[in-house]
């Protein structure tokens, strides 16, 4: 089910259409033959049939941050949300606590289990993603987008040079993944 | 790993502890916990009373409703309730990833080992099942380095506990809308008690090398307090969770 969400999201994010003549399934026979890093003219990169967003940073723990100006937002990545299964419930802290770099904030729920979501940077939350109350499901289909958890104030803008550029974290997620 | 035997332990000083351990301790556990001494509610972190319990009859009753710090779902748990529980270092199980589906899966195999030849075993999603019913409910916790998989298996239960629990709207697709006491079994028809906890451990051993410690070992590496989430509801919260209840107005005769 995640293969075919990613499909029909990686199609609209094209803009090409899924109509039933081309089955969303169809577009992950392009990437069925082995892990490829492939480029798209968007800022999508496509590893092992799960998306690493250009332009966003990332942690070893498998959250992502995009910061922007004076906020920072952040989720998980597609590749934790594929891996942890359907998310039934979300826990987000309060706003106006505070988070630090590599310290879990909240938990997600899927399949029986709690994961913990740690914060890729430190700072101030400003603002908490009210919609995953009623659709946690959201994590699963937009990690990137919609399924956002938290926006930080960061209180140290170096903590940004720890994380991973999307190359770096494809190339970590094909080791974690060749390491079992 | 470090294996610590407990006897009629308080479910809710249990899960505190095993809370604790995942959080503050670097060595892996497996704690056996022959009984509860009181029955008792629990419920998992997402867990709602108003959609999973009949309150009326657990505050009639006096029944202590926990929510603990795992998902899943809702368990009545008593003196005929066997708990096993797993606290590992994600590096230390060679193959299993520190995801949900890959700690279930591994448990599997564990249990596999404990039931072999024994009854129809099978990991059915999610669910310890013999055949098509239930007899052990499971959850798990994952932080970065560390994970916990803990069961509380049905070796006996009073078919009255059961009417405290609503039938749960998330259920698996092999429940096929039963009832609890045509959904679940007693592992007491399939084998003796004491062997199922020997077998539990010998399977253990076949993964880690185990040493049997006391309670006293889980003082010694954790350091400073520790406050752990799960927790007690209040009688408060369940009768808000019952919501208003009609007036009865006596009529006089």
């Amino acid at each position: 089910m995640a293969l075919r969400m990613w499909a029909s999201s990686t199609a609209n994010a094209l803009r090409i259409s899924c109509a039933s003549k081309t089955p969303a399934f169809a577009l992950s026979r392009c990437f069925s033959s082995g892990t490829q890093l492939i480029s798209f003219p968007l800022p999508i990169i496509i590893f092992c049939k799960l998306m690493v967003l250009d332009g966003l940073k990332y942690a070893s723990s498998h959250e992502w941050v995009k910061h922007e100006g004076s906020v920072a937002t952040v989720g998980i990545t597609d590749h934790a949300q594929d891996h942890l299964g359907e998310v039934v419930f979300v826990e987000l802290p309060e706003t106006g606590a505070s988070v630090k770099q590599g310290g879990g904030f909240g938990v997600v729920e899927s399949v029986k289990a709690t994961s913990d979501v740690n914060s890729p940077i430190s700072g101030e939350v400003i603002e908490v993603n009210s919609k995953l109350t009623q659709t946690p499901g959201l994590v699963n289909s937009s990690p990137y987008e919609e399924g956002w958890l938290i926006k930080v104030k960061p209180s140290s803008p170096s903590d940004l040079e720890s994380l991973m550029d999307p190359q770096a974290y494809t190339k970590f997620c094909e080791e974690e993944n060749a390491a079992h | 790993m470090n294996l610590v035997r407990l006897n009629r332990t308080p479910i809710l000083k249990q899960l505190h502890l095993e809370e604790k351990l995942l959080r503050k301790s670097s060595t892996n556990w497996c704690i056996i916990n022959d009984g509860t001494d009181t029955p008792a509610i629990v419920m998992g972190i997402s867990g709602k009373p108003s959609e999973l319990l009949e309150i009326g009859s657990v505050l009639r009753d006096q029944v202590p409703v926990i929510k603990r710090f795992t998902g899943g779902g809702t368990v009545v748990v008593d003196k005929g309730t066997v708990f096993v529980t797993l606290i590992c270092n994600k590096d230390d199980v060679p193959g299993v990833q520190p995801y949900p589906r890959s700690i279930m899966s591994w448990s599997g195999l564990l249990y596999n080992q404990v039931f072999k030849g024994i009854a129809d075993f099978q990991l059915r999603e999610n669910d310890y099942v013999f055949g098509n019913r239930k007899f052990g409910g499971n959850a798990q916790s994952i932080t970065k380095n560390r994970w916990i998989h803990h069961t509380s298996f049905l070796w006996d239960y009073a078919e009255g506990n059961m009417a405290f629990l609503k039938q749960p709207a998330r259920a698996p697709e092999y429940r096929m809308e039963r009832g609890h006491t045509e959904f679940i079994c007693r592992m007491n028809e399939y084998l003796p008690r004491t062997d199922f906890i020997e077998k539990t451990t010998e399977a253990v051993e076949t993964y880690f090398s185990v040493k049997n410690v006391n309670l006293e070992a889980t003082e010694e590496p954790c350091g400073a307090e520790f406050v752990p989430s799960t927790r007690l509801l209040s009688k408060q919260e369940l009768e808000e969770a019952l919501g208003p209840q009609p007036e009865i107005i006596g009529v006089s005769v």
